[in-house]
């Protein structure tokens, strides 16, 4: 049996006096599957993906990446693990207002010290690929809300990533480009990339996922193998 | 506490660097304020100053002992117009061997004790005369020459039987009322048995502010003596014009320093207010939410400047004053003042006027907030607007260096107000320090031309030669100067070398004698500096320099007519040369050119300057070896800082040390508040992979471009500033400047300034890079 892309063990995330965020969760997910972390607000769910990501720490616990041990790593060595394993879509897109989409896109390529060029060639192709290959030169500001989240999520596949965390990606969208960013990340699940995402929304998770986690007050609270509706 | 009172200080709790910053700069600010304020203040009029304290004389008597009774004299006091009086005091001359050379005749005052009613003599060093043998020399006196040391003993070689005296002090009278002092006892045993050749009378006279009321005073007093009596009377208005030259040297840079230190702490403060305005836009449209009027949200962040604005300037007054008594203590030195301390109302007015400042300044900054409306203060982001700085953005990006690097190099260009502020806040810094380096380069420069060489060569002490008149002629002439000049062109080491012959002149036009120096060898001209005209290239022409053409009407290219020992001597003016012997009125000439009228004027002393990598000591002492033959010998030359360069260059480096950390202090507040406001945008980038590293390197690359245009344009108002005040500096002694001492500056030294300003926004920007560097990822993302 391959060892799973993520592992978590008995995982606590406790801040400052109040309950603890997560509560000794335990999970796995392997190469391949698309899981879509549901929940009610204050049940874990960000927090879950923030330790997956290496943006926060366990309080107890570890967290294992493509056999990288997360919890374990300085600033310094979390910034690199996630250029070279994670791609992060954000609800509320996070691009950069004075760069150019093009420019936005390349920007984890080049922390990464990827020659200029070499990461032009890779941001116009998934430009391309999402539909957004006339709008390289364009700024944030003026795209449309599902156009932004394309771009977030071209610039989240830059580096090739072994996983893709999402948190909220349609939170900050209309229905139309809700469903727009549902088929495009449907179609990178298809194409066999790793995907976590955390949402409220259940048509997301059933079009996307083929895994839903259900957490309750920081635990796992079910933990469903379902079939993405295509 | 009231709900203001809760806004004001919930502020300064969250704004922590900011507070901090505000309560520095105010403290930096009225530090040297005061310390700036005070001097001048003590410099103002220093003379006036000094000449109060020491109850200076108004008019120094002096009257013939042959004509007049001390008592008599003691009676003159009476006159019409004297408001107090000391002495008489016997006077008389003495002429000394010192450092193996026989030295003009200096007077000699017998003074029982240095206080009195008129002209308190200050002792600078050592104790009083007061037994025999013990003598105080005047520190400023026509005595010049290297600083006296206590216990120095000297041969009066006139005297019967040579006697020796020992100084046992250094005094100052601003009244310049002798060379030296001794008691009244020791000049009755060198004037025995005669008795002294006069006396002296100290006046103050009750009306004393014009020459026309001092001499009446005069006339009061000779009409109280007999006819002939009075021999000499020598107004205070003469020795404040001569005294004055010197004091008003320091007035021009404290009030450049002044200028720079308040535009700058206007500038700093106004930005600090304003960021803090500008970052709690949102939180003012929130109390304004909550029901807070316009005037106490003005109220309430006006208040978060003025406590800590407060605090520093409490602080800063502790601080100024307890720099600003050391620094008096030199000044007191050089004047002979008595300043103890700073004056309260310097104190006063510059706490007042520093928190008059942040209290406009903040109120300015302020009432945006209060005109903000609230639903406008609420919907303000905090990125900054569409279309600022995105061309920057994408040059930058095409820039061969890493992206940290370019994303940190755009970002001036998103806020040019704000960027405008780090450029003018680290042109201050830079230029505070273009110029204190350029003033102390200046003053280098005319110590050097003051420091005329390295070795001296004359002829060494010993009884006068028969016939001799030491009194009057100075040192004895050298026996064979062609000789010298053979020796000093064969020993090793020698870079160039002048002979000098002394005498002095009248000019028509001119009142009283000049010093004329005579010069011989094929080095003069290096040992001068040229301000207009040539140098001499023969007999028949001098050079002289500033105060010698104004005083005569003159310019370079006239001729004048100099009467030396009776013979007219006619000569042209060919240059204008920067000395500031004789107060400037000295005359320079060929040799030649007087030989005609004093045929034995033959050089008396040769100044050396020794190559590079030679030690003068050891050059003296082989020297002194080859030239004993000749009846010569060579000892190096003093060359001692003069104390009002040295007053100048501590008071230059502190101001711009103060300086450069108020500019400091006023680029990481800017920066502090512009990685603040792109807190968010910093979790987004670290999110994407930027390591602590990378995100340091982008802060800090923020701040290259304005250090570099801030550093570039402090470098050249440093230099505007130094040139400026040089210049005045010159001016109010009545001198012109040569290149030498204006052109101070080597193109890698400004290029060094430039990247100074650089050093300060850097130095600035380490510890918000630092902060931004250590932000938590989840922390900064979660920041709106």
């Amino acid at each position: 049996m391959s060892m799973p892309l993520i592992e978590l063990r008995a995982v606590t995330r406790r801040y400052d006096e109040g309950p603890p965020a997560l509560r000794e969760v335990s999970l796995s997910v392997a190469r391949g599957e698309a899981v879509a972390v549901l929940g009610p607000s204050g049940s874990g769910k960000s927090t879950l993906l923030n330790l997956v990501a290496g943006l926060d720490r366990p309080s107890a616990g570890t967290v294992t990446v493509d056999g990288v041990r997360v919890d374990e790593l300085s600033e310094a060595a979390s910034a690199r693990y996630r250029r070279a394993r994670i791609g992060l879509v954000f609800q509320f897109f996070n691009l950069l207002d004075d760069l150019t989409v093009a420019d936005n896109v390349m920007l984890p390529a080049q922390l990464a010290g990827i020659a200029r060029g070499a990461a032009q060639r890779r941001a116009a192709e998934l430009l391309t690929a999402l539909g957004m290959g006339r709008h390289v030169s364009a700024y944030p500001g003026r795209l449309s809300g599902g156009e932004r989240q394309r771009v977030a999520v071209a610039r989240a596949l830059m580096n090739r990533p072994a996983l893709l965390l999402a948190d909220e990606p349609t939170g900050a969208l209309d229905t139309a480009a809700g469903e727009d960013v549902q088929r495009l990340l449907t179609d990178l699940h298809a194409d066999g990339q790793t995907i976590v995402l955390v949402t409220h929304d259940l048509a997301l998770a059933e079009a996307c996922a083929t895994r839903t986690v259900q957490l309750l007050d920081g635990r796992v609270a079910a933990d469903t193998v379902t079939e993405p509706v295509r | 506490m009231s709900a203001l009172g809760r806004v004001v200080r919930s502020g300064l709790g969250r704004r922590r660097v900011q507070t901090i910053v505000i309560g520095l700069v105010v403290m930096i600010a009225v530090t040297s304020a005061v310390l700036g304020g005070s001097l001048l203040v003590a410099s103002r009029a220093p003379f006036d100053r000094a000449f109060g304290q020491q109850r200076g004389a108004h008019l120094i008597g002096q009257f013939d002992a042959g004509k007049v009774t001390a008592a008599q004299v003691t009676k003159s006091a009476d006159a019409a117009g004297v408001s107090s009086a000391a002495g008489p005091f016997p006077i008389t001359q003495i002429a000394l061997v010192r450092d193996r050379f026989r030295m003009p005749p200096m007077t000699v005052v017998g003074r029982p004790d240095p206080g009195g009613a008129v002209d308190r003599v200050t002792l600078t060093a050592g104790r009083w005369a007061t037994g025999p043998g013990e003598l105080v020399v005047a520190v400023d006196g026509r005595f010049r020459g290297p600083p006296i040391k206590i216990g120095t003993v000297w041969t009066l070689p006139d005297l019967p039987g040579s006697p020796t005296v020992r100084v046992v002090g250094t005094a100052r009278s601003v009244s310049r009322s002798a060379d030296a002092w001794t008691t009244p006892a020791q000049i009755a045993t060198w004037t025995a048995p005669h008795g002294p050749r006069g006396y002296q009378m100290l006046y103050r006279l009750t009306a004393a502010g014009t020459a026309a009321q001092v001499e009446a005073g005069r006339t009061a007093i000779a009409a109280t003596v007999p006819d002939g009596a009075l021999t000499g009377a020598v107004s205070w208005l003469v020795t404040r014009q001569d005294a004055v030259g010197q004091s008003v040297l320091l007035v021009p840079f404290l009030i450049a320093f002044g200028v720079l230190g308040v535009v700058m702490a206007v500038l700093i403060i106004g930005n600090v207010i304003a960021g803090a305005v500008a970052t709690a836009t949102r939180r003012i449209g929130i109390l304004k939410a909550l029901g807070f009027t316009p005037a106490q949200v003005v109220r309430a962040y006006a208040g978060q400047a003025l406590v800590p604005a407060g605090i520093g300037a409490v602080l800063g007054v502790v601080a100024g004053n307890l720099l600003t008594f050391p620094v008096l203590a030199q000044t007191n030195r050089l004047y002979g003042t008595s300043d103890n301390g700073v004056a309260p109302s310097v104190d006063a007015l510059v706490v007042g006027g520093a928190l008059a400042v942040v209290a406009v300044t903040a109120w300015v900054a302020a009432a945006r907030a209060g005109r903000l409306r609230t639903v406008d203060a609420l919907a303000v982001g905090r990125t900054p607007r569409l279309g600022r700085g995105q061309w920057a953005s994408r040059l930058a990006g095409r820039l061969p260096v890493p992206r940290p690097v370019t994303l940190g190099l755009a970002h001036p260009f998103a806020r040019p107000l704000r960027s405008a502020s780090i450029v003018a806040a680290v042109a201050f810094g830079a230029a505070a320090v273009t110029f204190a380096v350029g003033l102390g380069a200046s003053l280098n420069q005319v110590q050097e031309v003051e420091d005329i060489a390295d070795v001296q060569v004359g002829v060494p002490p010993g009884p006068p030669a028969a016939g001799a008149q030491p009194a009057s002629l100075g040192p004895p002439a050298l026996t064979d100067p062609d000789a010298i000049v053979r020796a000093l062109t064969a020993q090793p080491g020698t870079a160039g070398y002048m002979g000098v012959a002394w005498t002095e002149v009248t000019v028509a036009g001119i009142t009283g004698a000049l010093d004329t120096v005579a010069l011989t060898g094929p080095d003069a001209a290096q040992y001068y500096r040229m301000v207009s005209g040539t140098w001499l290239t023969g007999p028949g022409e001098i050079v002289v320099a500033t105060p010698f053409l104004t005083a005569s009407g003159k310019r370079v290219g006239d001729t004048v007519v100099l009467t030396n020992h009776g013979t007219d001597v006619t000569v042209r003016i060919v240059g204008e040369v920067f000395n500031t012997e004789d107060r400037g009125m000295q005359i320079l000439t060929d040799l030649a050119t007087l030989q005609a009228a004093d045929p034995g004027l033959a050089p008396v002393t040769f100044y050396v300057t020794v190559r590079s990598g030679t030690d003068p000591s050891a050059y003296a002492e082989t020297l002194s070896t080859a030239l004993q033959p000749l009846g010569a010998e060579a000892h190096t030359v003093d060359q001692d800082t003069d104390e009002l360069v040295i007053i100048v260059d501590s008071l230059t480096g502190l101001l711009s040390l103060l300086l450069v950390i108020v500019a400091g202090l006023g680029v990481l507040n800017l920066v502090v508040l512009e990685t603040r406001e792109r807190v968010h945008d910093l979790g987004v980038h670290k999110a994407l992979g930027m390591t602590p590293r990378q995100t340091a390197a982008m802060v800090i690359s923020s701040v290259v471009v304005t250090g570099v245009l801030g550093g570039a344009a402090g470098a050249a108002v440093g230099v505007a500033v130094q040139r400026m005040v040089v210049s005045a500096m010159g001016s109010s002694t009545g001198f012109a400047l040569p290149d030498s001492v204006l052109d101070v500056y080597r193109p890698a030294q400004l290029l060094l300034f430039g990247v100074g300003g650089l050093m300060i926004a850097v130095v600035g920007a380490l510890l918000p890079a630092g902060w931004a560097g250590r932000t938590r990822t989840v922390t900064a993302l979660r920041t709106e």
